[in-house]
């Protein structure tokens, strides 16, 4: 629920994003305890570091899923480095090694798919990929049961996505509207089909 | 040496501290404010208030980094990346769980009053007889009568916006206009007063946010980032409204980085004199005297300073001859409600971001109800369209789905009970000798659970929000029980309560500590039940009444 309904809702609007991310490989916040505990030695041995290679793959696979339209896409929201920066200071060292190990999988099953890189395949290539990637992932994590087996790396990769554009300056003022002061509360009015939605302040 | 001298002291600048400050300096007394950490500065301190979301790194969340430096705060919402600053560290003040509690704190100038929920709601006499009624605990020394004319006062200067609703178990008040429900809360509020007949109905939030200007403040501009402080002054806090009445007296003066180790105790005078004081930077220690001592440090810190207090003349500290002291740790138990998705509203929306949602008063064990555990609770929450982050959880990728992300989705409604908690000697705090904070203060060891009348609340808590949604045409209702541990709520209270009784009680009806009628304890300690309404408008009001009581007993030299 995106209403706020006090503090705790209210912040828990931003948690509840990324929360999404950090429960993506462990569950619970009672959980991440033991995780933290993890990290600590993955946050000294520096775990995460991603190439130019790899970011450049990150900002196709996101541009394909949120691609520029009447408005701008994921790539120009810079969202391939964003997704490196959030893997590697936000995820657990076994959510790590899945995103990492997903995006030589990605590109394997490209190959597979159209004899091909993802990084040399059409537009038109990339996107039945991904719509097969997003399908799998899906059919996955809709069976999954408990948060103890490990999460899809499409799903982390498709979530990373979404935050990291509708966060954005780019997603918050091209693809939504936002008015950091609204100045007051219109508590009912008329919503024409198609208009973007108004973007929180999250 | 000469301590320095004040006609009163006051021990942390929370809501409760900016209440006494205020109050007793405008009554003519020269007062020292003490706060344990470091000053912020109304506006000019609030440092994200006006920042883009876009600008934090990880966009607001959290990192692993953060999670090893706060393995308390991590626990729940309170651990994120825009206003960390004003949670207090758990590394440098830690404290000892012998079960688990979450004590999520805030040691700068305003305290919690920066980052508080802002709902304020009355208590009504249904909460102060309960005790008495049911044999629980011991009987509140106060009735409704005796605090309402200090919740009129304090809500007239902190400016709470609400509705009149005539409810016996949630009293109206001294109100500005409320906030109004949105359309999706205006739709379900109707069906739920036809399909109820009124006995449960959905009224908007009582909150500290402002509808109409009063000196110095804006009214609110519905930007709803209240937590990162408001540039407009638009929510209470010890800043935009105590602290600013006080510093207008020229009576006041504001120490922060004050660490009080000790209350000081004159055991042939029976009063104490003043308090001792640890430089939490310098680590000098300093003492001031006084001829009144007001701890308002916050329910668990209050406690504390009495545990170390006076222990020549009683070990277990000032405050502690009944033998409760530290005792009758409570908070409020939430986390559990409903939610659902609501139908035939797709061509209206909301302009404007309110900082507040609806609320459900209290039905259950009134007016005839009765249910197999005691007391009741309420509900708040909110209607709203959904965003984006719909998306995780849907198929999709491209740019159709990219186009239709961007716009509003479903409107959903849910709500979440706030349950009161029974006072219970064994849910207590003492003092652990065995370790000690970073300044060299043996910290607190808390021991407290909820009980089998919890458990049993927490049925209703759940179903009969899912109740109320299906009455009302919701669909997809789905429950929750997100599991609660005593702390969450961060509405501690009791472990120093008031009383009729020296013998059973650490506060008279006026907050005085029975056995130093000089000091007087006037946040959440001195609670003897929770109710199940937010609780720090009855701090304010409290402490309002304490401070007037205690400038006439001065005045008569009864103290």
């Amino acid at each position: 629920m995106e209403s706020l309904i006090d503090r705790r809702e209210a912040i828990r609007r931003v948690t509840a994003l990324l929360g999404g991310i950090a429960l993506v490989g462990g569950g619970s916040l009672v959980s991440a305890c033991e995780q933290a505990q993890r990290g600590a030695a993955a946050a000294r041995g520096g775990a995460g570091t991603f190439t130019a290679r790899d970011i450049a793959l990150l900002d196709e696979v996101a541009e394909t899923i949120l691609p520029e339209t009447k408005t701008p896409g994921a790539k120009a929201a810079q969202v391939g480095p964003f997704m490196a920066l959030m893997v590697t200071d936000t995820y657990d060292e076994a959510d790590q090694a899945i995103f990492r190990d997903g995006m030589r999988q990605l590109d394997a099953a490209c190959q597979a798919m159209h004899r091909t890189s993802f990084m040399e395949a059409t537009p038109a290539q990339r996107l039945a990929l991904l719509e097969q990637l997003d399908r799998e992932q899906k059919t996955y994590m809709d069976a999954r049961h408990g948060d103890d087996t490990p999460v899809h790396y499409f799903r982390m990769m498709k979530e990373l996505t979404l935050l990291g554009y509708f966060t954005s300056e780019i997603g918050y003022t091209k693809a939504m509207r936002y008015v950091e002061t609204p100045g007051r509360f219109d508590p009912c009015v008329p919503y024409p089909p198609g208009e973007p939605a108004w973007a929180p302040h999250a | 040496m000469q301590a320095q001298s004040y006609d009163a002291i006051v021990v942390g600048s929370g809501i409760s501290g900016g209440w006494a400050a205020k109050e007793l300096t405008e009554k003519g007394l020269r007062v020292l404010l003490l706060e344990r950490g470091k000053n912020v500065e109304h506006i000019k301190d609030y440092v994200n208030a006006t920042k883009a979301p876009w600008q934090y790194p990880h966009r607001g969340g959290r990192t692993r980094a953060m999670e090893l430096a706060y393995p308390v705060l991590k626990r729940d919402y309170p651990l994120n990346e825009k206003n960390l600053d004003w949670w207090a560290s758990d590394q440098d003040s830690p404290y000892t769980e012998v079960k688990r509690f979450d004590w999520y704190r805030g040691y700068h100038v305003g305290g919690r009053s920066l980052m508080w929920g802002r709902q304020s709601y009355r208590w009504s006499d249904f909460d102060f007889e309960a005790n008495a009624r049911e044999g629980i605990a011991v009987d509140w020394p106060i009735r409704y009568a005796d605090i309402a004319p200090w919740y009129d006062y304090v809500e007239r200067h902190a400016g709470i916006s609400g509705s009149r609703e005539g409810l016996a178990q949630l009293p109206d008040g001294q109100f500005q206009p409320p906030m109004p429900l949105n359309c999706g809360e205006e739709l379900v509020a109707g069906r739920l007063q036809r399909r109820f007949g009124g006995r449960r109905r959905i009224i908007p939030g009582r909150t500290a946010n402002l509808t109409q200007a009063l000196p110095g403040r804006s009214p609110c501009q519905y930007r709803n980032a209240c937590w990162l402080g408001c540039p407009f002054g638009g929510y209470f806090s010890t800043q935009s409204s105590t602290l600013p009445a006080a510093v207008a007296t020229g009576r006041l003066t504001l120490k922060p980085f004050a660490i009080v180790t000790e209350v000081l105790y004159d055991r042939d005078k029976k009063r104490a004199t003043g308090v001792r004081v640890l430089d939490a930077v310098t680590d000098q220690t300093t003492d001031y005297s006084a001829r009144v001592v007001f701890l308002c440090a916050s329910t668990l810190n209050s406690t504390w300073l009495l545990l170390r207090s006076a222990t020549d003349v009683w070990p277990g500290g000032l405050g502690s001859s009944s033998g409760e002291l530290g005792h009758n740790l409570m908070d409020h138990h939430f986390r559990v409600g409903a939610q659902g998705r609501l139908e035939g509203l797709d061509d209206k929306y909301q302009f404007g971001r309110p900082p507040t949602g609806f609320y459900i008063p209290r039905y259950r064990n009134l007016f005839g109800d009765k249910r197999d555990y005691l007391r009741g609770f309420g509900y708040q929450g909110g209607a709203s369209r959904q965003g984006w982050s719909r998306a995780v959880a849907e198929l999709g990728v491209g740019g159709a789905f990219k186009d239709a992300m961007a716009q509003p989705g479903p409107w959903s409604i849910g709500a979440t009970a706030f349950g009161e908690m029974l006072p219970n000697h064994a849910n207590r705090v003492s003092i652990d000798t065995s370790r000690k904070d970073k300044w060299g203060l043996p910290v607190l060891a808390i021991d407290c659970a909820t009980g089998e009348n919890e458990r049993l609340m927490r049925r209703d808590m759940m179903n009969d929000m899912a109740e109320m949604l299906e009455a009302s045409g919701v669909k997809q209702v789905r429950t929750y029980d997100r599991e609660y541990f005593p702390g969450m709520g961060i509405h501690e209270m009791g472990t120093a309560r008031m009383g009729r009784d020296p013998k059973t009680s650490v506060l008279n009806a006026h907050n005085q500590v029975w056995d130093a009628p000089n000091v007087f304890v006037t946040d959440g300690s001195c609670m003897a039940s929770t109710a199940c309404p937010n609780p720090s408008l009855t701090y304010m009001a409290l402490t309002a009444r304490a401070a007037d009581f205690a400038v006439s007993e001065l005045t008569r030299h009864n103290l």
